[in-house]
C-alpha cells in the first residue's frame, strides 16, 4: 500500500488536479489522490506518454455517459483466454484484417480524437475510424488475426468497453433503407422546387387579365413541369407504391394506398391535360406531396433507426463464446451453437454460462438473478444444476453440458416470449384505422363527382376527370399522413433524450391506453443492488470497504459503496466464491463468507433476511455486515404518482412471499402474487387482458420477459437481463423509476396531440372537399391549402415539446 | 419569349448539378456520421 501511494502521490504533485475528481474519469476519488483507481491512473499514464494530454482539456465530460473508468484487468488463469475475437474478424482480399465493434462510453468528439490517436500510433492500424452516431469502431490492420486483442486491449486501457458486433445484415438493411429514403427525398426536393418555380410564372400568367400567357408558352411549361415531374414521382414515389402494393396484395389498406392513389391518379390526369393543351395541370401538387411525406417518413426513420441501433448494442454485449475443455486437456473456444451435449465446458470467473449443466469440478457462487429472478447469488458445487444465462461470480468451473442451444431453459423462455407475442392480438395503429375508412370514403367520393359531373352536368370526360382529380388532391392526406409520425418523432426524440428508449413505433399509442401497471419486484421495484443494512463499527467498514474495492462480486461492490469513495487496498488475494484475505505482518485479514473467516457454523442459525459477510482481524473480534435487498429511491413516489393518474397497480413476483409482502406493504399495493413461475406470470397478465385490462408489465428478469411480451406494453430498466431488454417497448436508464410515469404521460399527451391533428386534417378535408366537388379548386389553391395544412399540422405537433424538456434523472415532481 | 427557354433550361441545370452533389456525397458516406463530422472539425488530425 505504502508504495503504491508515493507512485501517486509522485503524479499529484506533477499534474495537480481538482479536490478529490479522478483525474481521467471524472468520477469520484478518494480524497487526497489523482484517480479513483489504479486503471485510471494507468490510462492517464497512456495518454500522457502518447503525448495526447490535449484530451483531458478539450473533452466534455457527458454525464449520461458510462465514465471512461477501464474495468479490472482479469487475472488468474483465465486471463490469457481473453473473448475470442477472431470469430468477428473480416479477412480482406488484400490481406488485411478488419473488425467492427460497438464502443459503449463515447463521451463527445474528444473521445473520438483519442481513440483515433492512440490507434494511429500503431504501426500496422491502416483503418481506426469512429463513428459517432451510431457508436461503432471500424478496425483495420495488417499482421497477423490475433492483433485484434491487442489493439482492442489498447483502447479498453483507455477505459471504453468494446464489443465486437455481429449484427451486421440487421444493420446494413437499416442503412439501406435510410439511403434509399434520403435518395428519394432528394429527387422530390429537387423536382418539387422546380416544378413549382414555372407553376408559379404559370399562375401569374392566368391570373394577369390584361396580358395572359400565350398558349405555346403554357404549352411549353407545362410539358417541360412533366418532363421534370414523372420521372421524379417514379422514383420518389417507390416508398409508398411498394407499401401500398403489399397492403392491398394482403387485403388490406394503409395510408399509402390513398397517397400512392392520389400521386398517380393526379399525374395521369395532368400529363392527358398537357396532351390536350389543357389550361390546368396538378404536376406541382403531386411532387410537394411526395416531398412533404418523405421528410415525415425520413424523420421517422431516423428516430426509430437511432432506437434500434442501441438496442442492437445492449443485445452484443452479451458474452456467445464457450469454452469447451477438449480431451487432451487443451481448451478451445466455439460459438454456442456449437457445443454438443456431454461436452465438457470451463467457465471462468465473470463469464455468462453459455449452456446447461451439472457442476463437474470447482465449488462457486452464481447470480442467477436473470433465471429465477432470485437476487442473492446461489452457492454451487459439484453436482449442481447450472442454467444457461447464468454468471458465474466465483472460481473457474467445469461444467458438463446436458443441454445446449435451444434446449436450454434460456432457449424455452425466449420461445415462451414468441408464444406470448403471437397471442397478443395485433394492435392497429391510429393511423391505419383511420385509413381504413378514410380511404375507401375518398375514392368514393372521387367517383362520385366525376359521375355528377359526367352524367348529371353532362361536362365532357376530360373535364369531369379533372374536377374528380382535384378532388383526390386536395383530399390527399398530406396533413393526415403527417399527423401521426411528426408527432412520434417528436415525443420519441423527447424521451430518447430523457433516457428513456422508444422500440417499438406503435409503443407510445399503446402506451397511452395503459389502464394498469404490473410490476416485477426484484431488481425493478428495488434497487439491482443490495443494501448494506446493518454497520456495527464504522472503522471495520472502512478496511472492509478497502478490500472489496477490489473485487465485481455483488456484495464487495454494495459495501464499497455503502463506505462511499475509499482507495482500493493493495495485496488483496480473492478466494473466488468465499471471500477476500490481505496479509499483515500480524495475520491475515479476511472478509468473507463465516467458514472462510475460519468461524463456526451458527450454533442457532438465525433467520436472516439477506446475506451476509464477516471481517476478521488478528486479535479483533469479527464483525458481521448483512444485505437487504432496498428499494430504488424514488419507488415511493412513482407508486404514488401512478396512482395518482387513476392507474390499478400490481405486484407480481418470482420471489418469496414474506419478501414480496414487506414490499407491497412499504408501497401500499394491495394486489400482489408471489412465487410465481414465468408461465404463471404469463398467465395471470392474459387474464387480466382478458378481464378487458390495458396492461403495462414493468420488469427486469429473464424470468419477466415472457410476462413483459405478454403484456400490451413493456418497460425493463437499463440494467435489467438481455433479453428483457429486447422484449420490452420501453428501456429505461438510472436509478429511479420516474421514467415510467414520464413516459405515460408523455405517451398520453402525444395521443391527444394525434387525435387533435386528425381532427385538423379532417376539418380541412370537410372545408376543401365541396369547394373541389363544385370545380372550384385551382391548382393554386391546392398548392396553398396542401402547404398550410401540413404546417399546421407539425406546428401542432411541436407543441408537445412546450411540455418542457426532459431531462435524465427528474423526477416525476419536476413535470406539472 | 426564347429567353423562357433558356433561363428554364440553365436553371435545370444548376437544379441537376446540385442533385447530382448530393447523391454522390450521399454515396461517398459523408451523412453516414453527423454526429462525428460536427465534432471532427474541432481537433487536430495527426
Amino acid at each position: 500500500m505504502a508504495q503504491s501511494l508515493t507512485l501517486e502521490q509522485s503524479r499529484a504533485a506533477a499534474r495537480p488536479v481538482g479536490r478529490s475528481v479522478c483525474a481521467h474519469c471524472g468520477q469520484e476519488a478518494p480524497p487526497g489522490r489523482p484517480f479513483c483507481c489504479t486503471g485510471c491512473a494507468a490510462a492517464h499514464d497512456l495518454i500522457e506518454g502518447l503525448g495526447l494530454g490535449r484530451y483531458y482539456e478539450q473533452r466534455v465530460l457527458d454525464a449520461r455517459e458510462r465514465a471512461p473508468r477501464p474495468e479490472p484487468v482479469q487475472s488468474g488463469p483465465q486471463g490469457g483466454g481473453r473473448r475470442d475475437l477472431a470469430r468477428h474478424v473480416v479477412a480482406r482480399p488484400d490481406g488485411a484484417y478488419e473488425l467492427t465493434l460497438a464502443v459503449d462510453g463515447l463521451q463527445c468528439g474528444a473521445c473520438v480524437w483519442l481513440i483515433e490517436s492512440v490507434l494511429a500510433r500503431e504501426p500496422d492500424v491502416t483503418i481506426g475510424r469512429v463513428n459517432m452516431t451510431t457508436r461503432r469502431l471500424r478496425l483495420g490492420w495488417r499482421g497477423t488475426i490475433q492483433d485484434a486483442g491487442h489493439l482492442v486491449g489498447r483502447i479498453e486501457a483507455l477505459g471504453y468497453r468494446l464489443v465486437p458486433f455481429d449484427a451486421r445484415a440487421l444493420s446494413a438493411a437499416q442503412d439501406r433503407t435510410g439511403r434509399a429514403l434520403l435518395r428519394a427525398l432528394a429527387v422530390a426536393g429537387f423536382a418539387a422546387g422546380n416544378v413549382m418555380f414555372i407553376s408559379i410564372g404559370i399562375w401569374a400568367g392566368q391570373i394577369n387579365g390584361a396580358d395572359p400567357i400565350g398558349a405555346a408558352t403554357l404549352a411549353l411549361l407545362h410539358w417541360v413541369s412533366a418532363a421534370i415531374a414523372m420521372p421524379a414521382i417514379a422514383y420518389a414515389g417507390r416508398p409508398f407504391f411498394t407499401s401500398a402494393l403489399a397492403a392491398l396484395r394482403h387485403g388490406r389498406t394503409n395510408m399509402d394506398v390513398p397517397i400512392s392513389l392520389g400521386v398517380l391518379l393526379v399525374t395521369g390526369m395532368s400529363l392527358v391535360a398537357t396532351i390536350h393543351h389543357g389550361e390546368h395541370t396538378y404536376f406541382d401538387s403531386a411532387v410537394a406531396l411526395l416531398f412533404f411525406l418523405l421528410i415525415g417518413r425520413y424523420l421517422d426513420h431516423i428516430a426509430r433507426g437511432r432506437a434500434r441501433a442501441t438496442a442492437e448494442q445492449l443485445l452484443t454485449l452479451r458474452g456467445t463464446d464457450v469454452a469447451v475443455l477438449l480431451d487432451d486437456g487443451s481448451v478451445q473456444r466455439r460459438g454456442q451453437e456449437q457445443v454438443a451435449e456431454g461436452d465438457r465446458i470451463l467457465i471462468a470467473t465473470g463469464e455468462r454460462i453459455g449452456v446447461d449443466g451439472v457442476v463437474e469440478r470447482g465449488e462457486s457462487m452464481l447470480d442467477t438473478s436473470l433465471v429465477t429472478g432470485e437476487s442473492l447469488p446461489a452457492s454451487i458445487s459439484p453436482g449442481s444444476k447450472v442454467f444457461a444465462g447464468t454468471l458465474n461470480l466465483g472460481a473457474v468451473l467445469t461444467v458438463r453440458a446436458v443441454a445446449t442451444g435451444e434446449t436450454t431453459l434460456l432457449a424455452e423462455c425466449v420461445r415462451l416470449i414468441e408464444a406470448a407475442e403471437a397471442r397478443r392480438s395485433r394492435f392497429v395503429v391510429i393511423a391505419d384505422r383511420v385509413a381504413r375508412r378514410y380511404a375507401p370514403a375518398v375514392h368514393l367520393c372521387s367517383l362520385l363527382t366525376f359521375l355528377g359531373w359526367y352524367a348529371w352536368l353532362g361536362a365532357p370526360v376530360g373535364q369531369s376527370l379533372l374536377v374528380a382529380a382535384s378532388v383526390l388532391i386536395v383530399t390527399c392526406p398530406c396533413a393526415l399522413a403527417l399527423a401521426v409520425p411528426a408527432v412520434q418523432v417528436i415525443a420519441t426524440g423527447m424521451l430518447f433524450r430523457g433516457g428513456m428508449l422508444l422500440k417499438s413505433p406503435t409503443a407510445l399509442e399503446r402506451l397511452a391506453q395503459v389502464d394498469t401497471v404490473v410490476f416485477d419486484k426484484t431488481g425493478t421495484l428495488t434497487d439491482p443492488l443490495l443494501a448494506l443494512s446493518e454497520v456495527e463499527d464504522d472503522g471495520a467498514l472502512r478496511l472492509a470497504a478497502a478490500m472489496a474495492a477490489t473485487s465485481r462480486h455483488p456484495l464487495s461492490r454494495s459495501l464499497a459503496q455503502a463506505a462511499g469513495v475509499v482507495a482500493p487496498a493493495d495485496g488483496v488475494i480473492e478466494h473466488q466464491g468465499q471471500g477476500l484475505a490481505l496479509a499483515t505482518p500480524d495475520g491475515d485479514i479476511r472478509l468473507g463468507s463465516r467458514s472462510f473467516c475460519g468461524m463456526l457454523p451458527d450454533p442457532t442459525p438465525r433467520p436472516t433476511s439477506g446475506p451476509e459477510l464477516w471481517l476478521t482481524r488478528p486479535g479483533m473480534k469479527p464483525v458481521r455486515f448483512t444485505f437487504e435487498e432496498r428499494l430504488r429511491e424514488d419507488a415511493l413516489n412513482t407508486v404514488a404518482a401512478l396512482r395518482d393518474m387513476g392507474l390499478r397497480l400490481r405486484l407480481i413476483s418470482g420471489d418469496q412471499p414474506a419478501q414480496v409482502a414487506s414490499v407491497a406493504e412499504a408501497l401500499g399495493l394491495q394486489d400482489w402474487r408471489a412465487a410465481c413461475s414465468p408461465v404463471e406470470k404469463v398467465a395471470l397478465i392474459e387474464a387480466g387482458a382478458k378481464a378487458g385490462e390495458k396492461v403495462l408489465m414493468v420488469g427486469d428478469g429473464l424470468n419477466d420477459s415472457p410476462a413483459l411480451a405478454a403484456a400490451l406494453v413493456s418497460a425493463s430498466p437499463a440494467s435489467a437481463a438481455d433479453v428483457s431488454q429486447t422484449v420490452a417497448d420501453l428501456v429505461f436508464q438510472g436509478a429511479k423509476l420516474a421514467p415510467v410515469v414520464i413516459a405515460l404521460r408523455t405517451a398520453r399527451r402525444a395521443r391527444r396531440a394525434m387525435v387533435q391533428n386528425l381532427a385538423l386534417s379532417i376539418g380541412y378535408n370537410a372545408v376543401m372537399v365541396p369547394l373541389a366537388v363544385a370545380g372550384l379548386v385551382t391548382p393554386w389553391l391546392a398548392a396553398a391549402a396542401m402547404s398550410s395544412s401540413s404546417l399546421l399540422v407539425m406546428g401542432n405537433s411541436l407543441r408537445l415539446r412546450r411540455g418542457g424538456r426532459i431531462e435524465k434523472n427528474t423526477t416525476w415532481e419536476s413535470k406539472p | 419569349m426564347t429567353v423562357i427557354l433558356y433561363l428554364l433550361i440553365v436553371s435545370l441545370i444548376f437544379g441537376a448539378c446540385g442533385l447530382g452533389i448530393f447523391l454522390w456525397s450521399l454515396r461517398s458516406g459523408q451523412f453516414d456520421d453527423m454526429d462525428g463530422a460536427a465534432n471532427r472539425i474541432l481537433y487536430d488530425k495527426d
